[in-house]
């Protein structure tokens, strides 16, 4: 539903057990398990509003000049 | 044989009817079920995403489905951000991206279902103080919720 709301949200959805490299590359032990920008993770169902402030606190405010030079994000 | 039932497919097709408003196109990179197979491409989950959303699609007018092979399209693939596959990319008013990676299947399917719904009106029930909120957001976000199927 974020994803709807904003232009700036890529949202995925991903089948795990298809996918073991992707399982592993994540450490997915529990599902549901949600990971933003690669940054922040956790575990289980959160309330809207939660959610959506961790969402704002990892993209809420714009880039730091440290983030700015790190252009190639790691991770996948 | 139909993976969704007469009843399932009763519902959904009254369901559709009811909630969609706009065309909304589902695209699904998946491996085309071809007379060749190429060893060592083989997508276990391809062939029956592909008739499950083939399904759904023909449940309404307003839901158009256009397939794409990662190989044969590859270039519409990586500018589509598309590694693994099946992938489905939901396109009508959503503003931002919407991805399922793997086959829709379970409980996922139901999100498929109301994620079509609100792509088609635009709407959603986040509350008014998530999307004031979400519109606001300084830099790109990329949500990825692992699941398996229940």
């Amino acid at each position: 539903m974020m994803a709807i709301e904003s232009e700036k949200v890529i949202a995925d959805v991903v089948e795990v057990s298809e996918f073991p490299h992707i399982a592993q590359r994540y450490r997915v032990f529990a599902v549901p398990k949600v990971v933003i920008n690669e940054a922040l993770e956790f575990e289980g169902a959160r309330p809207e509003a939660a959610f959506v402030a961790m969402v704002e606190s990892v993209a809420g405010s714009p880039p730091t000049d440290n983030e700015k030079g790190d252009g190639t994000s790691s991770g996948g | 044989m139909a993976i969704l039932s007469p009843a399932d497919q009763e519902y959904l097709r009254g369901v559709f009817a009811e909630r969609l408003r706009d065309p909304v196109t589902i695209e699904l990179y998946t491996q085309r079920v071809t007379a060749i197979s190429i060893p060592g491409y083989e997508c276990a989950t391809c062939r029956e995403t592909n008739q499950l959303l083939e399904e759904v699609a023909a449940l309404s007018d307003k839901i158009t489905l256009q397939m794409y092979d990662l190989l044969q399209d590859a270039e519409r693939a990586r500018a589509a951000g598309i590694e693994e596959i099946p992938a489905i990319v939901l396109k009508g008013h959503n503003k931002g991206t919407l991805r399922f990676i793997g086959v829709p299947a379970g409980y996922e399917f139901a999100t498929l279902i109301e994620d079509i719904i609100d792509v088609s009106r635009g709407t959603t029930e986040l509350s008014p103080l998530s999307r004031e909120t979400l519109a606001k957001l300084a830099q790109p976000v990329h949500i990825k919720v692992f699941v398996t199927p229940t």
